[in-house]
């Protein structure tokens, strides 16, 4: 056979690569998340999905502008932008201004994702780094939560059908209150009020799990995140029925859609297993701190948010090879400063 | 330790259609090309020029190790001649005249059953023997290296990568010369047995190789492991079977191991017993561009393109042809370039299985640190080198690197681990010289 007719393309080692890349990665968070979309949609009408739509979009047009003006290569088709964009439309309430959505969507990508170097380079997770943002400067907006069960109208807001979240009952100590309003089932399910894709703390932790099972994110984050905070609000329980207490705390608010696709998120935790535990530990330590004593119901955004911070001196000190424990100043310092481009 | 697993590990049998394929002998090449043994860069000097007839087993150059040419016929040139690395250098090429003359040196040494280790040593030195890790590392110093410190001597019959099938050939159809040669191990190291490693899926070659233990009371004992690449990789392997951890910077002596791999074992017996020579190797021929895919028996030297042509040639899309495993092969353009005696296949793909990426993107997933059998961190090293920092490559281990290519097999960023890694390596140690 005469070989010299071949189109041969040379190349170093290693020739073979698993087929579970960084889109495969992001496709299977998205998928994860299609469930709790799903449900959004049957509480809430289509908004949700137009929402998620709308974000998505916002995210990958803002990644793609940002990427075209420094004349980078295009990001778009790692799916990271989607990932944002409808974690970020899930985190907020069904009748969230659509012009609201669009600006976190610019904070999320440009500020805290592109400005400190794109995906692998971000310290905080861009959704939760942008919502939590949004719910400071626009409270009025990031708390107008819709009655389950109500068609939300495509455009505008429903004042009329509007209902506090679980949270906002447990934050004012009114669990007699909560369970007038919804049962520990209800909250499972969630028929409840709350945002987007927080609601269903069931079908999250279907998520959840299947991205375990994958290996997509790592199992002791969201492990030690729930196990710290269930432990916390048992153990400093408000009212009589401890368990109930709990429960409640678990199943409301953003706990679940943070423990599992915010605090996991590869990009800004720890790589080490020690790291990953004592992270989780800290975000569900935070969590219940600002929910008891916090400025907002809900603390699990902040909680995150400050562990990301942690997360890469963590792994300074944890993250040991066989060998060396790097000195604390260098993981921070590659990690941020370099500007290489194709990094 | 956190054995590399490979994002669920890569069954043995997946992927690896030669797997229960028999070993078939190369139909006879019409020539071979014999590099020489490169010492400190240099070529050592051939003992025949052009025109010499020579005979098969016949000892053609003195270097480390000694070179042996496995047809007989006239040598028709002395000259550079392209090698799978891309670089020429300097050879005897054998033109076949498929008589198969035996060359009279090559006889059995007289009571190979009462030498003592010394004298099998000496004997080794002009085997040529060497393993598929390290084509310069002659069997006898590596053994001499390490006799005296080793009460555990492993013979290494796992696949070393993905799609080869070699050892488990060699296991099932020549058991009595992997014992034979664990004989000749036993004695030189002075131990009671020898284990004999290879993976659990191999259940026809563990089975023949107990039944044959139990035949030839043969001082040797067959362990099976779970296989995670690349666990048939020396410091992995003593960790799996001992337990014992190889500290940095050190080699398998440091903690009493001894591994040979399964090829150099039998080849110890067929030199000890039948004074022959190192002249033949098992080749796997596989990957989607085979139409055949088949293990063979090759002289060492053989042209690549006459193992593609006995396996009916390749597909016309291939795009990638390698000598080697896909872990830690080497891509090649010129399907002259000789089989060396540490390839263990030959691969033709057709498509990017390498799914290699423009723009390469560490996303600090962690996954390279989790599969990284020798405990390095290649996501901090990776950035270290990207970074030019050669200081603290060093100080984080990159010399431990066994180069397995585990890391970048699970990239989801496609980062080219690997070779930056092999890149710095040079580097550092053209730094250091």
């Amino acid at each position: 056979m005469n070989y010299s007719k071949l189109n041969l393309t040379g190349s170093s080692a290693t020739h073979i690569r698993t087929a579970s890349g960084t889109r495969q990665m992001m496709a299977a968070v998205l998928t994860a998340l299609l469930p709790a979309l799903g449900f959004a949609v049957y509480n809430f009408g289509p908004r949700p999905a137009v929402n998620a739509l709308v974000s998505i979009a916002g995210c990958c047009v803002c990644e793609l502008l940002f990427r075209l003006a420094r004349r980078q290569d295009m990001t778009v088709g790692d799916l990271s932008a989607a990932v944002t964009g409808l974690l970020l439309a899930l985190s907020c309430p069904v009748t969230v201004p659509y012009w609201l959505l669009l600006l976190g969507d610019l904070i999320a990508i440009v500020v805290v994702k592109q400005l400190f170097g794109g995906i692998g380079r971000n310290l905080l997770n861009p959704a939760l780094a942008a919502q939590t943002l949004l719910a400071l400067l626009w409270r009025g907006e990031m708390t107008l939560w819709t009655a389950p069960h109500t068609a939300v109208p495509l455009w505008g807001a429903v004042d009329a059908a509007a209902m506090p979240a679980p949270l906002e009952l447990l934050r004012a100590n009114d669990l007699a209150g909560l369970r007038e309003l919804y049962s520990l089932p209800e909250l499972l399910v969630g028929l409840t009020s709350g945002a987007a894709g927080e609601v269903s703390a069931l079908l999250l932790m279907a998520g959840g799990l299947f991205l375990i099972g994958r290996r997509t994110i790592s199992w002791r984050i969201p492990a030690a995140f729930l196990g710290t905070a269930a432990i916390l609000t048992f153990v400093f329980a408000w009212g009589n029925d401890r368990t109930e207490w709990m429960l409640c705390q678990l199943l409301s608010g953003g706990l679940l859609l943070a423990a599992f696709f915010m605090a996991a998120d590869p990009v800004t935790s720890p790589i080490s297993p020690a790291g990953q535990l004592l992270y989780g530990a800290g975000c569900g330590f935070l969590t219940v701190l600002l929910r008891y004593y916090g400025p907002l119901a809900e603390g699990a955004g902040c909680a995150v948010l400050l562990m990301n911070l942690l997360a890469r001196p963590l792994d300074a000190y944890l993250l040991t090879g066989h060998i060396d424990r790097p000195a604390l100043p260098e993981l921070p310092k590659m990690a941020g400063k370099s500007k290489t481009k194709h990094l | 330790m956190t054995h590399g697993l490979l994002g669920g590990g890569y069954p043995l049998r997946e992927k690896n259609a030669a797997f229960d394929k028999p070993i078939e002998p190369l139909p006879p090449p019409p020539r071979v090309v014999l590099p020489m043994p490169l010492q400190g860069g240099v070529p050592c000097r051939p003992g025949v020029k052009a025109g010499d007839y020579v005979t098969v087993g016949q000892k053609i150059a003195e270097g480390l190790p000694a070179v042996h040419t496995p047809i007989a016929g006239r040598v028709s040139t002395v000259s550079p001649q392209v090698q799978p690395s891309g670089t020429s250098v300097l050879s005897v090429v054998v033109d076949n005249d498929f008589s198969g003359a035996l060359c009279p040196a090559v006889r059995p040494p007289e009571n190979p059953d009462r030498l003592t280790a010394r004298q099998l040593l000496s004997l080794l030195e002009s085997s040529g023997i060497t393993e598929w890790n390290a084509p310069h590392l002659p069997i006898h110093k590596k053994i001499a290296a390490g006799m005296g410190r080793a009460d555990t001597v492993i013979i290494n019959a796992c696949e070393s990568e993905p799609y080869l099938a070699a050892n488990n050939r060699l296991a099932l159809e020549y058991p009595e010369q992997l014992l034979g040669g664990a004989g000749v191990l036993a004695r030189l190291y002075g131990v009671d047995r020898v284990h004999i490693a290879l993976e659990r899926e191999k259940r026809e070659a563990i089975q023949v190789l107990r039944a044959k233990i139990q035949e030839l009371r043969a001082p040797a004992v067959v362990d099976a492991l779970s296989l995670r690449y690349p666990q048939s990789a020396e410091k992995p392997l003593c960790r799996a079977l001992t337990g014992r951890r190889t500290p940095p910077g050190a080699s398998a002596a440091a903690i009493g191991c001894a591994v040979v791999d399964a090829p150099a074992a039998a080849a110890l017996y067929e030199a000890v017993f039948h004074g022959r020579p190192l002249t033949h190797r098992i080749v796997t021929v596989a990957g989607s561009g085979i139409q055949a895919p088949r293990n063979l028996l090759c002289p060492v030297g053989v042209p690549i393109r006459f193992l593609l042509d006995a396996c009916g040639g390749v597909d016309p899309k291939t795009f990638k042809i390698l000598l080697g495993g896909p872990m830690t092969g080497h891509a090649q353009y010129d399907m002259d370039a000789p089989l060396d005696s540490s390839a263990a296949a030959v691969l033709a793909f057709c498509a990017d299985e390498e799914r290699s990426s423009a723009h390469p993107r560490c996303i600090r997933c962690g996954r390279c640190v989790s599969v990284c059998p020798v405990g390095l961190r290649p996501v901090v090293l990776y950035r270290y080198e990207q970074a030019g920092r050669l200081d603290r490559l060093r100080q984080a281990g990159l010399a431990d690197c066994i180069e397995c290519g585990a890391c970048t097999y699970v990239c989801p960023g496609r980062a080219p681990l690997l070779q930056s890694f092999r890149t710095a390596k040079e580097r550092l140690g053209k730094e250091e010289a």
